[in-house]
């Protein structure tokens, strides 16, 4: 019940905030806003004890029971260390934003998007419905767009979110499908359930887990769907800090963890997320190198974290294939160093962010070939600079150090397992991990000694640099500390916040024995791969002017940003032709979708139900004046057809409507007859009256041959199936008329006349209004005869 | 009788669909109000013709003939009498600010 709540809080502010930020203008709105996070913080903090001895939380709330779908909640180990990130994490950058945002910006839309994310990524991991998680999954991606593009003046940032927009929705979508099908073999939208079956063997089961890993990489940036992210640092770094690289771009993994007990232990979902993880790590870090703006930087940095954790998910699956027996526990460590990693990534890349912000902020450029030798002017931010890309690096004393040993401790043991074809090509696991652990170094080195060290160039800044101010330097400093604290203290990490986490993965795997005790100072293979980084790292950063070339090799045009800017161009193309070819702006083509659609549905249904009937035993006789009437109305309709004055025409169908007014009076309607009589009159007055100023009939441009032919063709169609449509109902008699309730008129409204007491009683409301459309009717007439347009009117008209 | 009327019926929306697509715009209120008629007809004959009496309760006995359907046509008369001379009036200052009164013309093109 709580934890509903506490999900609808994030919503219910942000939905305040438009009526409340004009109230609080002496404060910055983000002060504020801060509580919120705060909250929940400290809410979600009281779960740890009980979430750590086994227990889970649940909550229900009826949403659309009919098609199973429930606002279901769902926190356990693994939603926990998601939400005390989303909170933890969103406390610290809002705090942090409230120093880099001047109050001259639109604070309220900022955070009324960032609450906005906020609820949804917390109901992203604390729903057990699939349809919910994928509602909010895509809240995610909406409130993401909105943040990339908060500077929409930018034509750049408008650029950035529509890619990470299309890129994230497409995978979206996918995902969707791929929930459709597991629910289809399961019969359950429960993740909870679905977890405890086995539907190894459904034929939709492949299908399923394609899909969903295609909506877990768009969304988490895995290789090739990797190029939304850094074109995303176009957002303010906050956002960039927050949703891109420590909470959001890890809902992919968030998913691939969570569903690992649905499909792990098989030889696809194994090798997809392991090479695909591998693949992104390297690329990642591989172009990270080349980058010269610092969250360029950054940002494939985290594009190559987040592969590293996806293939150690791919790894830990491992585990469901071979069981608990105590010789195979060793893949569980993946996962916990996955688990692991995720939070280190979290801390690190976050503190990482906030220091670009700030050299952003205070010297105003964050490109490497302008900056340098900041260290002097810049003390406390280098220091977090230094933490931060130690810990990235995987050098003590820092958490990164730790879980990347976990991470090629992972990696060397599955090289040895000779299960999915992994005898032959195992050993370009942990190669791969280290060539990508190379160039990590390298550009965690770019990161500090471009900004900090070298030469400073004053003359290439705007601004005279200086610290930022303490506000600022805050959160970056909670982070880097806890960077630390980790180091020294990881086990109660581990027995805490990973354990229970561990448990959720592993249901039946005995606790005590998947976690690890964690060693900070420990001497192994691992330890020597360390040492192998640092210096070889060292070696290629000395030479890089040297071996810089082979970035050439992979220029713009061959890239995937080519390819989409293409396919996007060729869309709009396309789309734009196929619009145009069908939306002509010529009334009479949309009349003839009109038709022809009408046309064919209902004959069509008519033919393919075969529901048409008739009988004509019913028919009442026709008299020999009868027979004269109608043979007037059809010679006066096809005459209309060939008359050449608009007289004729409109004389001609006067006739048509005096004539059904003498059919109503023999079809014993006399109030028809009437109304029609007047109305004809009137109209035909109207007609005369109009004709004075529209041309004649002739002066406008004849149809063309075909178009006659095919006009023609269509109109007798149309007729022909109004008349079949009546004669098909004619005959019906599934219900019983109403029409006798009316004879009692007299009783019943005290009226003789039974059509006017319906009118004028039983449905007066009816009538009522239509004497409103009559007055909108004549209030129209009147503008359009009496008023002039306004000089310069008509010139608009033409623009 | 209720099989002749359809067939009017079905030959008063031919002529009305034939004139709507043709380029005037005369030509098209002309094939609406020629629609409406065929409406009215069509409603009255699905109620059944000649099936009762006058639904005046003074002037005759029952069993009436189906009052429904005269409400509901006395209600459509009076709103198509409303559209057609809302959109007489629209054609003619349509005519008055654009000069033609043909729709071949009057889309315009884009780069205008």
């Amino acid at each position: 019940m709580f934890i509903s709540l506490a999900i609808a809080l994030p919503f219910i502010i942000a939905a305040l905030i438009p009526l409340i930020y004009k109230h609080i203008r002496q404060w910055h709105l983000g002060w504020f806003v801060l509580a919120v996070p705060v909250a929940l913080f400290m809410f979600f903090i009281r779960f740890i004890q009980p979430v750590a001895t086994g227990k889970v939380f649940t909550s229900t709330y009826a949403w659309i029971p009919s098609f199973n779908i429930n606002f279901v909640t769902y926190l356990d180990g693994l939603s926990l260390i998601f939400v005390l990130l989303i909170t933890g994490v969103g406390s610290l950058v809002t705090l942090y934003s409230i120093f880099y945002l001047s109050e001259k910006e639109s604070l309220h839309h900022f955070y009324c998007y960032l609450l906005l994310f906020m609820g949804a990524m917390l109901g992203v991991v604390l729903s057990d419905n699939l349809m919910v998680l994928y509602a909010f999954w895509e809240l995610t991606s909406v409130s993401s767009f909105l943040l990339i593009a908060f500077w929409h003046h930018r034509k750049a940032s408008r650029a950035g979110a529509r890619k990470a927009m299309v890129i994230t929705v497409l995978g979206g979508i996918s995902m969707l499908a791929g929930f459709l099908m597991l629910a289809q073999m399961a019969d359950s939208f429960s993740v909870r359930e679905i977890a405890a079956m086995t539907l190894t063997n459904e034929a939709l089961f492949i299908p399923a887990m394609l899909c969903i890993l295609l909506g877990a990489f768009t969304k988490s940036a895995q290789f090739p769907f990797h190029i939304w992210l850094p074109d995303a640092m176009e957002a303010p770094t906050p956002v960039s800090a927050y949703l891109h690289s420590a909470t959001m771009v890890k809902a992919g993994i968030y998913l691939v963890a969570r569903l690992s007990p649905v499909f792990g232990g098989s030889a696809v979902w194994f090798w997809v997320i392991t090479v695909i993880g591998l693949i992104t790590l390297f690329w990642g870090s591989f172009n990270a190198v080349r980058q010269t703006d610092l969250k360029a930087l950054l940002a494939y940095s985290t594009v190559s974290q987040l592969g590293l954790i996806m293939s150690l998910f791919g790894v830990g699956s491992m585990a469901y294939y071979f069981g608990y027996a105590d010789e195979h526990l060793i893949y569980t460590q993946a996962t916990f160093a996955a688990l692991f990693h995720l939070i280190n990534h979290s801390t690190f890349k976050g503190a990482l962010f906030m220091m670009v912000g700030i050299v952003d902020h205070e010297v105003g450029t964050r490109d490497i070939r302008r900056l340098g030798g900041l260290m002097a002017m810049m003390p406390v931010t280098f220091t977090i600079a230094m933490a931060g890309s130690l810990s990235m690096a995987g050098l003590p004393p820092f958490n990164g150090f730790l879980s990347k040993e976990m991470f090629f401790s992972a990696m060397l043991t599955i090289k040895n397992v000779d299960v999915f074809a992994l005898s032959s090509i195992g050993i370009l696991l942990p190669v791969i991990a280290w060539v990508a652990s190379v160039f990590t170094f390298i550009y965690s080195v770019i990161l500090v000694t471009k900004t900090f060290f070298g030469k400073f160039k004053p003359e290439r800044l705007d601004k005279r640099p200086h610290e930022a101010p303490f506000g600022m330097l805050i959160s970056p400093l909670i982070l880097s500390l806890s960077m630390l604290l980790i180091f020294f203290f990881p086990n109660v990490l581990a027995q805490y916040i990973l354990s229970p986490a561990m448990r959720s993965m592993y249901h039946e795997a005995p606790i005590e024995k998947i976690v690890p005790h964690i060693t900070p100072w420990h001497f192994n293979t691992e330890l020597m791969m360390t040492v192998g980084v640092i210096l070889i790292g060292l070696l290629l950063y000395k030479y890089l002017p040297k071996w810089r070339r082979v970035y050439q090799i992979f220029t713009r045009e061959r890239s995937f940003n080519a390819l989409y800017d293409a396919s996007i161009q060729k869309a709009e193309q396309w789309s734009d032709h196929v619009t145009m070819r069908y939306m002509t702006g010529n009334l009479t083509h949309y009349f003839m979708y009109i038709y022809v659609c009408f046309v064919t549905l209902v004959s069509g249904y008519f033919i393919i139900a075969g529901t048409f009937s008739y009988d004509a035993t019913i028919n009442a006789p026709i008299a020999n004046y009868e027979w004269i009437m109608v043979f007037v109305i059809i010679f006066a309709a096809f005459y209309i057809l060939f008359a050449k004055q608009r007289m004729t025409a409109v004389l001609l169908n006067s006739v048509i409507g005096y004539v059904i007014a003498f059919l109503f009076v023999v079809f014993r309607a006399p109030d028809l007859a009437l109304t029609q009589l007047v109305v004809e009159s009137i109209t035909t007055v109207l007609f005369l009256v109009c004709f004075r100023y529209l041309p004649d009939l002739q002066a406008g441009k004849k149809r063309s041959k075909r178009a006659r032919k095919w006009h023609g063709l269509i109109a007798i169609a149309t007729g022909a199936t109004v008349t079949m449509i009546g004669l098909a109902v004619l005959n019906y008699d599934k219900f019983a008329p109403i029409s006798s309730y009316f004879d009692d008129a007299l009783n019943l409204a005290g009226g003789a006349n039974i059509v006017n007491t319906i009118l004028g009683d039983f449905r007066a409301f009816d009538t009522m209004l239509e004497v409103v459309v009559l007055f909108i009717a004549g209030l129209g007439v009147y503008t359009l005869t009496k008023l002039k347009p306004k000089k310069g009117a008509a010139k608009d008209e033409n623009q | 009788m209720e099989t002749v009327m359809l067939v009017v019926v079905g030959i008063l929306v031919m002529v009305a669909t034939y004139l709507i697509l043709s380029r005037q715009v005369l030509k098209v209120i002309l094939g609406t109000a020629i629609l409406s008629h065929a409406a009215h007809v069509l409603i009255l004959t699905l109620g059944g013709l000649k099936k009762g009496n006058v639904p005046l309760i003074d002037d005759s006995d029952g069993p009436y003939t189906d009052a429904l359907p005269q409400a509901l046509i006395l209600t459509a008369i009076v709103i198509s009498f409303a559209v057609t001379a809302f959109v007489l009036v629209l054609a003619f200052r349509t005519y008055r600010m654009n000069g033609t009164d043909d729709f071949e013309a009057l889309r315009g093109n884009i780069d205008d």
